[in-house]
């Protein structure tokens, strides 16, 4: 009954997402309103994370595998992609870079000055 | 040989889950830092498609109902989250100013290499929402008209790039901070980046979460204005 509960509740939680996504005429995604929706849960206390955590690292562990599908399919945009790719690439790299670094080093040193949370 | 592998819709979850394991096994042989589990099952399923002349279709027929569960997985992010809430409380003001600078870097990025590069308006529009989660940038490529099927390649590909690159980034440029080093990665490679960075700690993998959401929102709202300043 363990994993049978757990996953009901993360699987309402998901319907929940899914039907306010349905209802609100906003480009939110149901993951987002799921996520928020769970957090209230546990914030709230209504939801222990006891009560689900078995088989949201279940989740955790199998999540990298659903994005390769979609990567594979890849394969199948060259036909739109090769006049362009070459800038297309290096607008995808250097600004993935890019954004790590700034946004890495800016939490870093608004952090520095409160002087705590080194490692 | 697609005739007999179509029959079965199990052909990609097979495929797929061994690719990946296959690749964890590698990875775990080798001890090689740069090594990246994730891209190689991309690549040995990529390889065998291509070598048993199999359809991208055949493949994903079966393939396409792993992601049915990536909304639950999704939604199980706030779990990390919420263990983190102190974290989180005592550092906000730095969280949140670090997830804008990351997704003004992004938007300004892709308007100065629009600009260098002469992208059309459309392809620029294609680019703004490319550092955040699939759902929201697909949804703001088409509201803004973008060419949905290409911002949906670079988000993936940005995605990838991140979970492979962001350990040799954040040492690079001395990011140290575990705070810091989750938000970086949620920021710049969304959910794709958020898998490594839940494999490198909890603290990590919960900013990263957390990124994916703020940034995502943060973009809806900022990319409109940019638009206007092509």
């Amino acid at each position: 009954m363990k994993y049978l509960k757990q996953l009901l509740i993360i699987i309402t939680v998901s319907l929940m997402g899914e039907l306010l996504h349905e209802m609100v005429p906003l480009p939110i995604p149901a993951s987002i309103y799921g996520i928020a929706g769970m957090f209230i849960l546990l914030y709230s206390g209504l939801l222990k994370v006891g009560q689900i955590r078995e088989t949201a690292n279940f989740l955790f562990e199998i999540m990298p595998v659903m994005f390769i599908p979609p990567a594979v399919g890849l394969i199948k945009s060259w036909d739109v992609l090769k006049t362009h790719w070459l800038s297309y690439l290096a607008v995808t790299l250097v600004s993935t870079i890019l954004v790590m670094a700034v946004s890495g080093l800016v939490t870093q040193a608004v952090i520095g000055k409160g002087g705590s949370e080194n490692e | 040989m697609n005739e007999i592998l179509s029959a079965s819709v199990f052909i990609g979850p097979f495929l797929t889950l061994a690719a990946y394991v296959l690749a964890i096994e590698i990875r775990k042989k080798l001890r090689f830092g740069l090594f990246n589990q994730l891209l190689v099952a991309i690549i040995i399923c990529i390889a065998v498609l291509v070598l048993l002349d199999i359809d991208y279709e055949t493949y994903n027929q079966g393939a396409r109902h792993i992601n049915v569960l990536l909304t639950p997985a999704t939604v199980c992010l706030a779990v990390p989250l919420y263990t983190q809430i102190e974290k989180l409380k005592k550092n906000f003001p730095a969280i949140l100013i670090g997830i804008l600078s990351g997704v003004l870097t992004s938007l300004g990025t892709v308007l100065l290499m629009a600009k260098i590069f002469g992208f059309s308006q459309q392809e620029y529009i294609t680019f703004l929402p490319k550092s955040i989660t699939t759902a929201i940038g697909m949804s703001v490529s088409e509201e803004l008209g973008g060419y949905v099927a290409i911002t949906v390649t670079s988000i993936i590909v940005t995605g990838v790039f991140g979970n492979i690159i962001c350990e040799a980034i954040l040492k690079l440029f001395g990011i140290r901070n575990r705070i810091a080093k989750g938000i970086a990665i949620g920021t710049s490679s969304h959910a794709i980046g958020t898998t490594r960075a839940m494999e490198i700690g909890e603290v990590e993998g919960a900013m990263s979460s957390l990124s994916i959401v703020v940034s995502g929102i943060l973009t809806v709202i900022l990319a409109d204005i940019f638009v206007s300043l092509f």
